[in-house]
């Protein structure tokens, strides 16, 4: 027999006894997938920051898709938008979130909070707050060696080279939270986008009493309480000589800002305030109402 | 000479202060002793604010297994509980004292007699020993009591007895050793009582031939106790490395001394031991070195407990204008304090001055893997590596590369010739590595 026969027979034979191995094996061993996870992963946008909770984009895709409903799950870098294409695919109804974003709570500049040592260790934040309270006064402040920054896989914080603490690039921000997990002071937290970007919040988190704190930083938050009495609406707890803004509750009607003595509660991307009388009732009504609905946004307009 | 196996350096030695006698610290206007002075649950005020407070009189207890008594150090009125700064910059929680008078608590034998005889039980030495809070005082910290306890099934059979003070400047052990050296003896006994052992080891540096000469005089009538002088070799001071210098026994990892038979106590404690047992006397003093090459006398001080560390370098000559430095401890285990009212605490066994020219760490380079770190590391690991994989937070593999059986000694910081921080990452790894532990363990 021809040489170059007998080789396309025997080859031939093996090739395809082995492909009927192949066939019969990848058909017992199949595995059921369901084929919305692929579907719901593509509409992610991923970045697999962990936002969400959970490992990855196709981690958050398979607990969607395996959960009766989408209450409490989230994509913080795709925002509602997103959710509702996932809700889309899965015939659920996604829950409206606020869109969030992060918020650096120390206000300790090198002008309003005296450096007392200087820290020689491995430039890190992490290393530095296991070490000690920090080169100021204040041990709840920020250590300014930008951990945060680090951990923004955004690029949205950067360490402002004149105050030495890192500040938040709205825009870039998805909150996604790895930089409240990178602080070892817990100083950022993921707070309500608010109506137009306007946030109010208490830039602090010093519990030490008020004389302390006051000589550690300028601009500390002292636990004095003006704000609580002030705030018609519960917003503000006090808690440990420091004073808490519930986002939630938060109305925007701007009175703690005024009404605290250290300058420690901030509002941001509010226009100038008019000179006294009729400014604090409704922040500009007539544009909230264009802005996609939101909780907060709502409120106001509602009274 | 003897000495540990696996590791180790030999940075210059600058012990000072070793000929300067032991002088005592006059009392402070106010005191303030922090309620966590120790390893563990921190102390529960038993005093309150205003009370009229005796020296030596309790003044809080210990909160829990692994915790101690303090008692207060000072005669006068507890001006208030509250938080301090304590050396590291955080608020810690303390009890401040007005001191008023010295009156001591009735019982407390204040007299210098030495007292050989002791017809207590074991468990009532232990006993004696929890009442007065003695905590390990080469640092550490670690109640006393509890070391004197092994869990059941494991029996020591021998005390080994830290007098090597390898730390380069600290020489408070050194003149304890030479001025307390009887009472030292005693001591040893006691606790060799407590625990049923038949030999104990008196480990000494080689650097300290007074204190090795004293103490192998006094231990002549007791043949089972030995004193061995060892090489100069930084940590000898470490438990793991005395007790493989000493006996040749290695703790396995994760392991604790009384594992192999061993039970290691500092020099200070011992003394601390005699004085609990045999006068009564609970542990509110302590010596301190305060030294530094710039200070004008650096002194060996026996000071109070909650006396402000300030006062302590005010004694030793006031702080020098070069001084950049002040740490608490030795200068390759000290922490350098954030505040120097700070107070002195059960731990702080030396008080370091560190002059502008030597305080500010050099550039630091890239690693080239020289291994240097590994031949200094006397725990046989892999600094350069676990602090790489600590600075990326890899913490499965900072596990399995035994992270946990660092001893923060800082030879693999003090060798490394880029000067890369390798222990300021590693403790980081270590903190995270021992929560991940301890979480799974707790589930």
């Amino acid at each position: 027999m021809n040489p170059i026969l007998i080789a396309l027979i025997v080859l031939g034979g093996i090739g395809l006894l082995l492909a009927l191995v192949l066939f019969f094996t990848a058909k017992s061993f199949k595995v059921e997938e369901d084929p919305r996870i692929g579907q719901v992963q593509e509409v992610l946008p991923g970045a697999n920051c962990g936002g969400c909770g959970y490992p990855g984009c196709r981690g958050f895709a398979e607990t969607c898709v395996k959960s009766e409903s989408l209450e409490g799950l989230l994509c913080p870098v795709g925002g509602n938008e997103v959710m509702k294409k996932v809700g889309d695919i899965l015939g659920m109804a996604a829950a409206d979130a606020a869109p969030k974003v992060a918020v650096v709570r120390c206000q300790g500049s090198c002008e309003h909070r005296p450096k007392l040592t200087q820290f020689d260790g491995a430039r890190t934040c992490a290393v530095a707050a296991a070490l000690y309270g920090g080169e100021t006064g204040c041990s709840y402040g920020c250590l300014g060696m930008g951990d945060c920054v680090e951990a923004c896989t955004f690029g949205a914080l950067s360490v402002n080279p004149e105050t030495g603490l890192p500040e938040v690039d709205e825009e870039k921000c998805t909150s996604c939270g790895a930089c409240v997990k990178a602080c070892p002071k817990g100083l950022i937290e993921l707070r309500n986008k608010g109506p137009k970007s306007r946030r109010i919040y208490v830039s602090c988190r010093n519990k030490d009493k008020g004389p302390a704190a006051k000589k550690a930083c300028e601009v500390a938050c002292i636990g004095c309480g003006k704000c609580q009495k002030v705030c018609t609406f519960d917003a503000i707890t006090m808690e440990a000589n420091l004073a808490y803004i519930d986002h939630n509750k938060c109305r925007m009607c701007r009175k703690c800002v005024e009404e605290c003595p250290q300058g420690s509660i901030i509002e941001l991307n509010f226009p100038p305030r008019k000179p006294k009388a009729e400014t604090p009732a409704t922040p500009a009504t007539p544009e909230t109402t264009a802005t996609p609905a939101s909780p907060v946004a709502e409120a106001p307009t509602a009274e | 000479m003897r000495t540990f196996r696996m590791g180790g350096i030999h940075p210059p030695e600058c012990k000072l202060g070793a000929g300067k006698p032991i002088s005592v610290m006059p009392l402070p206007k106010q005191g303030c002793v922090l309620l966590s002075q120790h390893i563990g649950a921190p102390a529960q005020p038993v005093v309150e604010r205003g009370a009229m407070v005796k020296t030596g009189q309790l003044l809080a207890k210990a909160g829990g297994f692994v915790s101690a008594n303090i008692h207060s150090p000072f005669t006068g009125k507890v001006a208030k509980i509250a938080d301090v700064v304590d050396a590291s910059g955080y608020p810690k929680p303390a009890i401040f004292i007005d001191v008023q008078d010295d009156e001591w608590e009735e019982g407390i034998d204040l007299t210098e007699t030495l007292v050989r005889e002791c017809k207590l039980e074991p468990k009532e030495i232990v006993q004696k020993i929890a009442d007065a809070g003695i905590v390990g005082m080469g640092g550490a910290c670690f109640p006393t009591q509890v070391k004197l306890t092994p869990p059941p099934g494991k029996v020591a059979d021998i005390l080994i007895i830290n007098g090597v003070e390898c730390e380069p400047y600290l020489t408070a052990d050194h003149r304890l050793m030479v001025e307390k050296a009887q009472e030292i003896v005693v001591g040893i006994r006691l606790l060799m009582k407590a625990l049923n052992v038949k030999k104990a080891v008196i480990g000494i540096e080689s650097n300290k031939p007074d204190a090795i000469e004293i103490l192998s005089h006094q231990t002549i009538p007791y043949p089972e106790i030995e004193v061995m002088p060892l090489q100069m070799h930084y940590p000898q001071g470490g438990e793991k490395q005395l007790i493989d210098a000493v006996t040749r026994r290695q703790v396995k990892s994760g392991g604790l001394p009384v594992d192999v038979g061993a039970v290691v106590q500092n020099v200070g404690t011992v003394y601390a031991v005699y004085e609990a047992v045999q006068k009564n006397k609970p542990l509110i003093e302590r010596v301190v070195s305060v030294t530094g090459k710039s200070l004008k006398q650096p002194v060996n001080v026996k000071a109070r407990i909650g006396t402000p560390i300030s006062s302590l370098i005010d004694a030793a000559g006031g702080l020098p204008e070069n001084g950049a430095k002040v740490i608490s401890g030795g200068p390759m285990m000290g922490k350098a304090l954030a505040n120097i009212d700070a107070p002195v605490a059960k731990g702080t066994s030396g008080v370091l001055i560190i002059d502008e020219a030597e305080a500010l760490r050099r550039p630091v380079s890239d690693c080239i893997r020289c291994a240097k770190c590994v031949d200094a590391c006397p725990m046989g690991l892999e600094p350069y590596l676990l602090s790489a994989l600590s600075e990326r937070q890899l913490w499965d593999r900072t596990e399995k590369e035994n992270i946990m059986d660092c001893i923060e000694c800082g030879c693999c910081t003090f060798t490394c010739p880029a000067n890369r921080p390798l222990l300021d990452y590693i403790r980081i790894g270590k903190g995270k590595t021992g929560a991940l532990i301890r979480a799974r363990k707790a589930k």
